[in-house]
């Protein structure tokens, strides 16, 4: 229909599959973040490191070029566990971290605060669907500057180490995209957690710094006043330190065993999804 | 045209923490357009959010042209357009983007739904501002920008909750010219929720009033003009008596209230030129002859005067 022909119309075209649906908000959510300069400067240089250590691992393996260049006798550390776990680190809690503070507390907060739910669950999308969608958004983006980089820089390795360290390392591959998974979705459920109590970006980042940090805070101070461990339980760095640990069978001081840390985390993502059940409907009783 | 489907209450009932909010509903809505009326806290939108499968009925069902909503059938919802009353809109968006995305998550394709919100943006009067960041739009815009939302994957079901609120009069007639045609298109069923009579007595051919979360009236409004137009009130001169009793022998019903005023009940057999028969028969001067209006305000107070309303 020609635009000046003002006049309300039938549709009947196709429709896509009802199961796909959720996948419209993220499509829609990226083309928004990324009209930020800062996201954009931050999404680039968040590739640094990745291509670092990719040229730090060719060198290893070609060690005649850096002698071209006058620099001979050169060692550089084996390429191993603890070289993917430092860059995983840096990737995952560094940057993914400051990620997740510019996406993740500007995903729900503003559906919160302009009633947009009601007009996406008066559609085909269940409050599920909204929140696979809004998960989906921070996580790929955060997978886009971890694991996905970490599994190219293992197969990189892999292909210069050659098949015997390939098969004989595959539980590192597991480790790389395991560990930075756990952290995604931990991250990502809290960050969204925290969006939908705040209903506003910027109190939503406070929140969500002030959760980590405060964590960290307690969770010293009760191990202090009282003696014990207990407060590690709070501390969601520690607890991703005693989860990797395990998964890069590497020894890192670690503040409780990796199951009752992992348990822990499985508490915390349980708890945002509880959050977001509460706070994700359509309407809101007023008591 | 395709005949409307029906909207059916049976036995429903809403519970917010034990207390009753809409207390069995039981009606078989078919108009083109139902007005829902009541007064504040009545369960209008109780009663939308419900037939939009928000709250959970503790009794009774709702089905849509045949479909529980309760169910929550993804095809169902896809037929159903919601146009909120409260301020609704996805923040960083222009108005494009907007309606775009909505009508994606109603089933169109991306391309489908790019034209058709260009077509519901320019059909509502937002096509000039279509590209404009929704925070920047003025509250009437907004509420044009809500209808095209609800209107652009083209429903079977449209909920209008409050659509004239806040808007100035020019604005409150487009809305209203614009639910006309949507409403005379015979493409969609409209359910508007308001507590504005005149908007629901100009766009609404069936209405629904609730009071205390309960049905006090349910009819079709023109038969109730109709009605209504038999309902005479007469300012006369000369004897009054002598006229009413003239009056009473075609069989109408007369009250004489003083001052040279009759107010009659025509029966379906007399006309109105029948009475300005008998008026020049008895040389009696009828100088102003009113028919009953406000027909929705009557029905409106008569149901809200009524202990258990008006069925």
């Amino acid at each position: 229909m020609a635009v000046y022909d003002r006049r309300y119309r039938a549709y009947e075209g196709p429709l896509t599959p009802v199961s796909t649906r959720w996948r419209v908000l993220p499509r829609h959510a990226w083309t928004g973040v990324f009209k930020s300069r800062l996201f954009v400067g931050f999404f680039t240089l968040c590739f640094a490191w990745p291509i670092a250590a990719a040229v730090w691992i060719y060198l290893h393996y070609n060690l005649a070029a850096l002698a071209n260049v006058g620099l001979d006798n050169v060692q550089l550390a084996a390429v191993e566990a603890p070289f993917f776990a430092a860059f995983m680190g840096v990737q995952c809690f560094a940057l993914g971290g400051v990620m997740t503070l510019l996406v993740g507390p500007g995903l729900v907060s503003p559906d919160l605060a302009n009633g947009g739910l009601p007009l996406y669950l008066s559609r085909p999308l269940t409050r599920t669907g909204y929140t696979l969608g809004k998960l989906f958004t921070l996580a790929a983006l955060i997978s886009l500057i971890t694991w996905i980089p970490g599994l190219i820089l293992f197969l990189l390795q892999a292909w210069l180490a050659g098949w015997e360290w390939f098969v004989s390392h595959l539980w590192l591959g597991v480790a790389i995209v395991g560990g930075a998974i756990i952290w995604i979705v931990t991250i990502s459920l809290l960050a969204l957690a925290t969006s939908a109590l705040a209903k506003r970006k910027v109190i939503g980042q406070t929140f969500l710094l002030g959760v980590i940090i405060f964590g960290t805070v307690a969770g010293q101070a009760v191990n202090e006043m009282f003696g014990t461990r207990l407060g590690f339980l709070f501390n969601l760095p520690a607890l991703m330190q005693s989860v990797w640990a395990a998964l890069y069978r590497i020894d890192m001081p670690t503040m409780m065993s990796a199951p009752v840390a992992l348990a822990t985390l499985l508490a915390i993502c349980g708890l945002s999804i509880g959050v977001l059940s509460r706070k994700l409907r359509a309407f809101e009783v007023v008591k | 045209m395709t005949s409307p489907g029906t909207i059916e209450l049976d036995g429903l009932g809403v519970r917010f923490g034990g207390r009753p909010i809409l207390q069995g509903l039981t009606a078989s809505l078919t108009g083109r357009a139902i007005g829902l009326l009541g007064p504040n806290g009545a369960g209008k939108t109780t009663l939308l959010n419900t037939l939009l499968g928000f709250h959970r009925p503790a009794e009774g069902r709702a089905l849509l042209h045949g479909d529980d909503v309760t169910q929550g059938d993804p095809r169902l919802r896809g037929k159903v357009g919601y146009m909120p009353e409260s301020d609704a809109f996805i923040a960083g968006m222009t108005a494009v983007r907007f309606v775009r995305m909505m009508g994606e998550v109603s089933g169109l394709p991306p391309e489908a739904a790019l034209e058709r919100a260009h077509e519901s943006l320019q059909y509502v009067g937002l096509g000039e501002a279509r590209y404009r960041t929704l925070e920047g739009f003025s509250l009437g815009m907004k509420q044009l920008a809500k209808l095209a939302q609800a209107i652009v994957h083209a429903p079977r079901i449209l909920f209008l909750d409050e659509p004239t609120n806040g808007l100035d009069p020019p604005a409150r007639a487009r809305m209203i010219r614009l639910v006309r045609e949507i409403r005379d298109s015979g493409r969609a069923q409209i359910v508007l929720s308001s507590h504005l009579l005149r908007d629901v007595e100009e766009c609404c051919d069936e209405v629904l009033v609730l009071k205390d979360g309960r049905i006090a009236f349910y009819g079709n409004l023109e038969e109730e003009r109709r009605a209504n137009r038999k309902f005479i009130h007469i300012e006369m001169k000369g004897d009054e008596h002598a006229f009413a009793a003239a009056a009473e022998g075609l069989g109408c019903t007369c009250a004489l209230v003083g001052s040279g005023r009759v107010k009659l009940v025509l029966p379906e057999a007399v006309a109105v030129r029948d009475l300005y028969r008998i008026a020049a028969e008895g040389r009696y001067q009828i100088r102003r002859l009113d028919y009953k209006r406000d027909s929705l305000q009557d029905i409106f107070l008569k149901a809200m005067e009524e202990p258990r309303g008006r069925l």
